[in-house]
């Protein structure tokens, strides 16, 4: 490699990189700037009193609050929620989208897909509309005589759970659908033939080889859900507040920027914990896997 | 899949009645809106008694939501011919440095979009307001940019990989500079995912509603932040028009930015 020794064409190659590297930097400056530095700002200001000198006193202040420790278990359970209703209709949903022919499934896709092009304020609405008291499912629900009364659907824990597992499904699906996808139709063959019924395979066949994508759409969920402001915002009805309410409240109604830094690094706090968790359940479940195959 | 159980009625039956249950759970929101945006009455009446176009005319004819609208075309505009020309550099500069370097660009430019939005919004504000820039369109604009570059990469990163870097050494070793290289021979072959990825960073933008709700106000208010204020006092049969016309819209983008990839 005599070519690559010499020194004027390294030195070409250097300036070649640095060049390459530079073509990232607006990128880079204007990323660092709009999402970085807010980071950075809001942790700044979290030990900031209203005067600018430095304090604890935020933190003080927003811990010893019994509506911050609300806010979290409010967060924590519509995440919850949520996954456990992305599981029980999504997984069913992406077995099915897997076992059709593909042209019918691209097709089932697309509907599943609409959602997630529509707005999240146009389905809010659509929420809205048909969760009221005098809205299309009570009415058919007291039309129909199945209940006497309207039932309480929206502006409620109910309401804002219905509308995160609406925005949420097709998100979780599509990791869950890809990896049912890939599973080999052969193995399915393969165990019907030696007898198995179509539990058994679910259970001990498909469910296992996809275990992959639920995790990564649990995951997905999970990430997504911890944030979550215009559902419960408008679909709550001001009932319900996990932290992302009280944070716009804690900013707008009482103008109080070290409290609401506070809960904003809570936020932050609670998606690394749920990261990690994650990561680690993955890298446990995967040496479980490595053991199983040496046993 | 399972075609190896022809004979199991009931799983199927089990099955296909719940995947339908949920495929009409996941259309029923967005298509109920589209028959009550012709509602003649102002109650929302299902199915309406008597169709008409006044909520549609209601919002062409309102000063507040057409300069809500102006706002928010603007913004999406805006934010895509920003976004996709820092993203096309990002990508060719991540695709030529490769290795840990690429990777780290990329974390750094993929990682608003997992940042809650509440999040970026209120320490936006904070900056902006130390700034003296909440407000302005400018606040906005950066907030959106930000959130449309990831989508943008992600559209560009796989068609810069498979475009073949030897055209442009040879257009190099010609005497071609970079700025014609990339834009006499980068950006032509790449059209078409060009097109996707400005039309993706504009739906970005136009979706965008928490940032706008924050850092958006006044004359430079956008659709979202307004149907946002909206639903949260009562509810307008005014949306329910603009929800109709948003879905539509969307679906065209949507369909264009498919069949172009497919063709």
């Amino acid at each position: 490699m005599t070519i690559a020794a010499d020194p004027a064409l390294a030195a070409g190659a250097r300036s070649e990189r640095r060049f390459f590297l530079a073509l990232s930097l607006p990128a880079l400056v204007i990323v660092g700037l709009a999402a970085i530095l807010p980071i950075l700002w809001i942790i700044r200001q979290s030990f900031l009193t209203t005067g600018g000198e430095y304090t604890v006193g935020n933190y003080e202040k927003v811990l010893s609050s019994g509506l911050t420790w609300s806010a979290l278990i409010t967060t924590v359970e519509l995440s919850l929620g949520t996954l456990a209703f992305c599981i029980l209709l999504g997984t069913p949903l992406a077995l099915a989208l897997a076992s059709v022919r593909p042209r019918v499934a691209n097709l089932l896709m697309a509907f599943v897909m609409l959602p997630l092009w529509t707005s999240i304020l146009v389905r809010t609405y659509g929420w809205l509309v048909l969760l009221r008291r005098d809205g299309l499912i009570n009415a058919a629900l007291t039309g129909s005589g199945l209940t006497a009364e309207p039932l309480p659907l929206v502006y409620n824990f109910t309401g804002t759970l219905i509308g995160m597992v609406h925005y949420m499904l097709p998100l979780f699906l599509l990791p869950v659908y890809a990896a049912m996808r890939d599973i080999d139709a052969n193995l399915v063959r393969a165990s019907a033939s030696m007898g198995a019924t179509l539990g058994q395979v679910i259970r001990t066949v498909i469910l296992p080889l996809s275990a992959g994508g639920i995790f990564s759409g649990s995951m997905i969920v999970f990430i997504y859900t911890i944030g979550f402001f215009i559902t419960p915002a408008v679909l709550g009805g001001g009932k319900v507040n996990p932290l992302s309410i009280r944070i716009e409240r804690t900013l707008s109604t009482f103008q109080d920027w070290g409290s609401a830094s506070v809960l904003g690094i809570l936020l932050l706090v609670l998606m690394a914990l749920v990261g990690a968790m994650f990561l680690v359940a993955r890298r446990l479940v995967a040496r479980n896997k490595v053991g199983a195959a040496h046993a | 899949m399972l075609e190896a159980y022809p004979d199991n009625r009931l799983a199927r039956i089990l099955l296909w009645g719940f995947s339908a249950l949920a495929m009409a759970f996941l259309m029923l929101p967005t298509l109920v809106v589209v028959p009550l945006s012709f509602s003649a009455s102002d109650l929302l009446e299902f199915p309406p008694r008597a169709y008409s176009l006044r909520w549609y005319e209601n919002f062409f004819g309102s000063a507040t939501w057409m300069a809500g609208l102006r706002t928010s075309l603007i913004l999406g505009t805006l934010t895509a011919m920003v976004a996709v020309p820092l993203g096309l550099l990002a990508c060719i500069s991540m695709n030529r440095l490769g290795g840990k370097t690429a990777s780290a660009i990329q974390g750094v430019l993929l990682a608003p979009s997992i940042v809650p939005g509440i999040l970026l919004a209120i320490g936006l504000f904070f900056v902006l307001a130390a700034q003296g820039l909440v407000g302005t369109l400018f606040g906005v604009l950066v907030g959106h940019v930000v959130l449309a570059i990831p989508v943008v990469c992600i559209v560009l990163l796989p068609a810069v990989a498979r475009f073949d870097w030897n055209q442009v050494q040879a257009a190099r070793s010609l005497g071609a500079d970079w700025a014609r290289a990339i834009g006499g021979i980068i950006v032509p072959q790449l059209q078409i995912s060009l097109l996707s990825a400005t039309l993706m960073a504009f739906l970005t933008s136009l979706d965008e509603s928490v940032i706008s709700i924050f850092v958006a106000s006044g004359r430079n208010s956008t659709l979202p932040k307004l149907m946002f204020l909206s639903l949260r006092d009562q509810i307008d049969p005014t949306i329910a028009a603009i929800s109709t016309l948003w879905t539509a819209i969307v679906v065209i983008v949507v369909l264009i930015v498919t069949l172009r990839q497919k063709s």
